[in-house]
């Protein structure tokens, strides 16, 4: 129930905060340094690091919670007690996979 | 009714009118999305730096702009099915989820557009703008 609400409300923020936010780096790199930097600029603000970093829980619990649905797909993976197993790992995984990350991130500048 | 087979009486009556191109489309792009999202996070993560020359450098690399934009296409093309997916599971008014779904369609070939023209032109100008 909670892993499958999950799965679209952070499908849906990934679609438009995800997706806008790509693109908006990409025309920020196509439109010269000037606008590059005034993208960094917000790129680098704490309200951005705090979007970032949400947006990479979201996509890895995405991710997860879609490769829990393909299982889903063959029909396997219904039993009660281990699909609420399954639902909680992929919880653990994309909490564990963000923090792996930003911990990369975070001391490669240190 | 009373003739043919209890699925064809059915087919074609739930919330989207048909739905199995898609749900093939969405798991097809869901790949796509997982190769391509995970090739640019580690690519992103052994970049030198992502400033402006370091970021249009790399993006100028025929073997970096292609996945780019296979990757834009690919997941617009997932958001787009999903995000249709929710209209229609939330948006009852007719009229409304049509100019609903509408403007996903703009939103999402544009968005898809806007990014790949981005790279194209970076790539085509080998990034040396200004």
């Amino acid at each position: 129930m909670a892993a499958s609400i999950l799965h679209r409300i952070t499908g849906d923020g990934l679609a438009i905060v995800g997706a806008l936010g790509l693109v908006w780096w990409l025309v920020a790199a196509a439109s010269g340094p000037e606008y590059y930097d005034y993208f960094l600029g917000w790129a680098g603000s704490p309200i951005g690091y705090f979007i970032m970093i949400g947006l990479s829980w979201a996509f890895f619990q995405h991710l997860f919670s879609g490769l829990r649905h393909f299982v889903l797909d063959t029909g396997a993976g219904y039993e009660l007690t281990g699909n609420r197993k399954w639902s909680l790992i992929v919880f653990a995984l994309a909490i564990l996979a963000t923090a792996a990350l930003w911990l990369w991130i975070f001391a490669g500048k240190l | 009714m009373g003739n043919g087979t209890s699925i064809g009486r059915v087919r074609g009556l739930g919330s989207a009118k048909s739905g199995t191109h898609h749900w093939i489309v969405q798991r097809f792009t869901a790949v796509g999305n997982l190769l391509l999202v995970l090739w640019l996070l580690f690519s992103i993560l052994q970049m030198p730096g992502l400033d402006y020359a370091s970021v249009t450098a790399w993006l100028a690399q025929p073997l970096v702009a292609v996945p780019m934009m296979l990757m834009l296409v690919s997941v617009f093309w997932h958001l787009k099915l999903g995000l249709q997916v929710l209209i229609e599971d939330y948006v009852h008014d007719d009229g409304l989820k049509f100019f609903a779904v509408l403007i996903l369609n703009f939103y999402a070939i544009g968005g898809a557009a806007l990014g790949i023209f981005a790279i194209a032109k970076i790539a085509f100008t080998g990034g040396a703008a200004a």
